[in-house]
This record gives C-alpha cells, structure tokens and sequence, in this order.
C-alpha cells in the first residue's frame, strides 16, 4: 500500500494500528505496546471519572448518530444493579467495512474498550453482537476473550476489585435492521429485530437489554476509548475539530483508484480522502457526486465547494449531508443517478423490517416505480409520486430507516433532475415510435 | 458423521447448545445460535428441526419460524452444495457486481434467482452488502467471503468443484463395485 494511503493525516494512528504493528492481534504483542494499561487504570478508578474523561475527550458515536459517548455512559442511572454494555458490530450499512477491519487486525483494542466502558457503568455483562457473516471473525474474538478470562481481565472478581463482568459474542443472522439499536437488543433477546417504540430509552430501565439500563455503543467508538484513557482527554481533542474530536477511519468505495479504510484527523477535506488517499476517479473519468455516509445520508455533487468540505459531523451538515459512518461512496461521470437512487431503494426495500407502514409500503412503491423509469417505461408524474412517497415516509417512523430510505430519492432529483429527466425523454420518443 | 446420524439433534449438539444457553439469562436469546447449529446438523431448517428448536428455547414452534424467516442467513429449503451469494449492492456493482452476476448465472446454467444448478452443487442468489466493498466483485460462499473476484478465477472453482464432484462420483461407483 502506498505510504500516502495511510496514517492519520500527521496525527498518529488511533485506530488501525495493526498496519504498523506486526501481529497486534495478538495478546502479548498488544500488551507489549501498552494494551490493557489503561484499563487496569481504569478498574482503579471511580466509574464517574472514567465517564468525565470520555465526556471530556468529545468522543462522539461512530456508527452515525455521532451522540456524545461520555454523555450516554452518564445516563445509566449508578445506583442500577443490572446494567449492560452492547457492542454494536453488525455493520451492515452499504458502504462500511471499517469494524471488520478494527476486529481482525486489533481486536484487543476494541475489546479493552468495550470492559473499560463496562467498568464505568458498572456493568455485568458485555455481549458484542456481530453481523452472522462475521462468524470467523466472532471465533477469533471467542479465542481472545478466553484468554482475558485467564489473564484476570474479565470474569468474577477482575484485577480483585470485586467487580465481575462476563463478556461475550453473539452473532445476527443476516439483517440490516439490526444495527439500529433498539432492534439489534430485540434481536438478542431472540425476537424479530424490529425496533421498539422509545422511550424508554436503550439507558433507561425497561428501555435496555431485557429491561435493564444498557449502553449500546459501535464497535469504533469504543476502539477509541482505550487511547483516550492512555493519552488523556486533552491529547484527543487536540486532533480533529472544536465540535468531531479525534479521529476516523473512512470507508471509500465506488468509483475510485484505491478503495478501502483511511483512518483520518476529523476535519479532514473530501478532496484529500478521494485524492491523496484513495487516488481520485477511475483513469478518464471526473466524479461525479459522493454519498458520504453510505445508502443512508443525502448524496452531494462533486463540486469544488463539496470537495472542500471538512469532513466532520457540522462540516458534513453544512454541506447538506451528514458524516454518518463515513461510509464514502464515489461515482463518476459515467454513473446514471436514477440508477444509483434506484439501487439504494433496492436496499432498503429489502431491508425495511415492516414493522412501520410508511417505511414497509414506501420502499416498496418507491421500487416499483423506480424500475419501471429505468425499463424506459416512466410516466410524466413518476418524479412527482416518489418525490411525494419519500417525502411522507421522512419522519413518520418507529427508527431512521424510514428517513434514509427517503434521501436516495429526495437527494437525487434535487441535485440531479438532467439524470431522471433523460429517462422520461427515452420513454416520449418510444411512446411516440409505436 | 453419518453414523451418528440417528442421534436426535439436541443430544449430537448438547454441548454446543448448553455453551449458548449459558451465555444467557433467558432461554429465548440461544434461538439464534440453536437455529444455526440445527441448519448445520440437517442441512437446512427442516419443519422438525424447527419444531426441535422451539421445545429447546421453550418457545412456541411459530415464533421460532418467524425467525429462520426474517433472518436471510437461515435456510428453510435445501440448498446446493456451494450456496453463492454475490454482493450486487451499490458499490460492488459500481465495479461490475451486476455483469459479473449475470455471466455467472449464465456459467452455471441457472435461470431463476435462488435457483440451483442441475448437478446441485451449486445455489446461486443476490445479496446485500457485506460489508467488503473495497473488494468488489465478491461473494460469500457458504458463509466464506471470495474476494476481489472476476470470472476467470469463478469459473476455475466452479470447474475445480465439478471436477471433485466427478471424482467423488466415480470413486463411489469404485468403492461400490469393491463391496
């Protein structure tokens, strides 16, 4: 890989620092550079100042929400007996493969993580529920955990501070839905992952897994916290901006010279990602629009204004879309927009769970409708009805799919009319030939 | 393995199954893992095996159905012997994922989404990202990503599992006549 393609824009690596370090998988070799240090501080601790230290870092959520970390951890009530962490590994955003990574290459990191934030809210239990096509990467994490058992670092009465706390795998079985929080507690408790009406929230009592308070966190999120305690609050927020501290590990995908995980500075101009990182467009070819948060977030036109664009969860607002979980997905001028809002509904039509009307018939007819435009076979009010169905989904849903599902559409004609417009010309000239 | 066969399926796994059911504080939360060792044990989730399931979580067999359903992972009818989903989502497809589907599907004979080949080796069906997509074109292949791939290398294991199909096919009419 070229020396350009990685490291964290001068600031060092965070989170993917297997690509320096040989072997780092490994217990020892972890060890070796200072693995388990900060959580052995960290079970010394008082649990509310681990929680301080994470607030003060700025740490926000990297599955896509960008909630402050430290702020959830502070909302499990202390005095709770039952409380649990849950490691939200299902990834399964299109354009996301940054956890797989974290999880093959350093696995201790996120484990250290996922026990340190366990002993801030007292917790007896973590589970780490992973996508089910990440089952040889769930026997790994088995293997590792076993040896944590045998270390003192997880278990009954870890580093003799009385505290216990088990730590376990669980794997899904194929199904998008599962990665929005509440569907993903429902799916470990043996249901149908659907979400749940909230409140009560995922911290609160009755809201979390079987009841109990629980904080649901992604797997880079607290792949993160480790470094945090090493380094102190204050190292953290010096990378990154005032408002997305530290840093990110960037999926880029699509239509680019190098695809694959670029961990940066938050902050981090597009154009240096597509560019300097992964090479810019395909030999011939100028981009053409970016959807930076994968299917879910509203997709933007390559312009010089959107390459500048800092990627950080107020830049990416600003810029109209959102960060999400940085799931970059490039296309180039040789990409039709109808047929990229058409594969995106696709998605979601699969996965829509059907629990909510809006999001279970929208995807559905938004498809329907969608194919029938790229069949050449579009009527002059096609524009106007999908627009219309998305727009009646945004909002009126139990959790966020309904509202993602809606931007491939709404996002697409807005930047792209010319793009949807050549199809229904097609469609008068082969009306008008019969 | 085929001479235990007869052993009733929670006894074969009841170490595995005691494991899962020790994970948790409620019975219901080992559906998943349960549902995934009775496909490995029959094959697919059969009516019994579902049924099997449903008594050991002590659930109702419905519920236990409405799982192996939602979930795309589970097998409620038999499948080839290599169950290829390609990824054809959004960025595998901006590199290929589509074509690459479609020669395939043309390979291997096989018509229908889901269909599989007549020899059985091979079920062949679409899938949502899997999360690899920095090396599009790619499949899992009974649960084991193939990467990065294009026809060239597809048709050599396709033609590498006919030809051990063949083999084991005629070293079985040997072993036979040897009886």
């Amino acid at each position: 890989m070229a020396s350009s393609a990685t490291g964290a824009n001068g600031h060092p690596n965070i989170l993917l620092r297997h690509r320096e370090i040989e072997n780092l998988a490994d217990y020892e070799v972890y060890c070796q550079h200072g693995g388990y240090e900060a959580y052995r501080k960290a079970v010394q601790m008082a649990p509310s100042a681990i929680i301080d230290e994470v607030k003060d870092s700025g740490l926000r959520g990297r599955g896509g929400a960008g909630f402050p970390t430290g702020v959830k951890w502070s909302f499990i009530p202390p005095s709770e007996p039952l409380t649990y962490v849950v490691v939200n590994a299902d990834e399964s955003e299109t354009g996301t493969f940054k956890d797989r990574e974290i999880m093959e290459g350093n696995p201790h990191q996120l484990l250290e993580g996922a026990l340190t934030c366990a002993r801030a809210i007292r917790a007896s239990a973590v589970y780490i529920y992973l996508r089910g096509e990440f089952w040889d990467i769930a026997t790994a994490l088995d293997e590792r955990i076993a040896q944590l058992y045998a270390e003192g670092l997880a278990g009954e009465n870890i580093l003799d501070s009385g505290w216990d706390c088990d730590l376990y795998t669980h794997l899904g079985a194929g199904a998008y839905i599962c990665g929005e929080e509440s569907a993903l507690l429902e799916s470990l408790e043996g249901k149908l992952g659907m979400p749940r009406v909230r409140p009560p929230f995922p911290a609160q009592k009755g809201g979390g897994l079987y009841y109990e308070p629980t904080v649901v966190n992604n797997v880079e999120t607290l792949a993160n916290v480790p470094w945090i305690m090493e380094h102190g609050a204050a190292a953290y927020r010096a990378i990154g901006t005032e408002q997305s501290t530290g840093t990110k590990v960037f999926c880029v995908s699509g239509n680019v010279q190098r695809p694959g995980n670029y961990e940066l500075a938050l902050g981090t101009p597009l154009r240096e990602l597509l560019y300097d990182c992964a090479g810019g467009p395909p030999d011939g070819r100028q981009f053409k629009a970016v959807l930076p948060s994968g299917g879910s977030g509203p997709i933007v036109p390559t312009t010089e204004e959107i390459l500048d664009t800092p990627l950080s969860y107020e830049g990416c607002v600003a810029a109209g879309t959102i960060l999400g979980s940085a799931s970059v997905i490039a296309m180039d001028d040789s990409v039709d927009m109808t047929w990229v809002a058409s594969k995106v509904t696709k998605f979601f039509r699969h996965e829509s769970c059907g629990k909510c009307t809006p999001c279970r018939e929208g995807t559905y007819w938004l498809d329907q409708v969608l194919d029938r435009v790229l069949a050449g076979d579009g009527r002059a009010q096609d524009i106007r009805i999908i627009d219309s169905v998305a727009k009646n989904m945004q909002g009126a849903t139990l959790c966020a799919l309904g509202d993602f599902a809606a931007n491939p559409i709404i996002h697409t004609i807005a930047h792209f009319p010319a793009d949807f417009q050549a199809h229904f010309e097609n469609a008068v000239e082969a009306a008008g030939g019969d | 393995m085929t001479t235990d066969a007869t052993t009733p399926f929670n006894e074969r796994y009841a170490e595995r199954i005691a494991a899962a059911f020790a994970k948790y504080p409620d019975k219901r939360s080992a559906v998943m893992p349960i549902l995934f060792m009775a496909q490995e044990a029959y094959g697919y989730l059969t009516p019994a095996a579902l049924r099997e399931v449903a008594a050991l979580c002590e659930m109702d067999p419905t519920q236990v159905q409405s799982i192996a359903g939602f979930y795309t992972m589970y097998r409620e009818r038999p499948k080839g012997k290599y169950w290829l989903q390609v990824c054809t989502d959004l960025p595998c497809a901006l590199n290929g994922a589509d074509a690459f589907y479609r020669e395939l599907q043309e390979y291997l004979g096989i018509s229908e989404e889901g269909g599989t080949s007549a020899d059985g080796l091979f079920t062949l069906e679409h899938v949502m990202c899997l999360a690899a997509c920095d090396q599009a074109p790619m499949l899992q292949c009974n649960f084991r990503y193939m990467e990065a791939l294009d026809m060239v290398k597809m048709k050599a294991f396709v033609e590498e599992k006919r030809a051990e199909l063949e083999r084991s096919t005629a070293n079985g009419a040997t072993a036979g006549e040897g009886a």
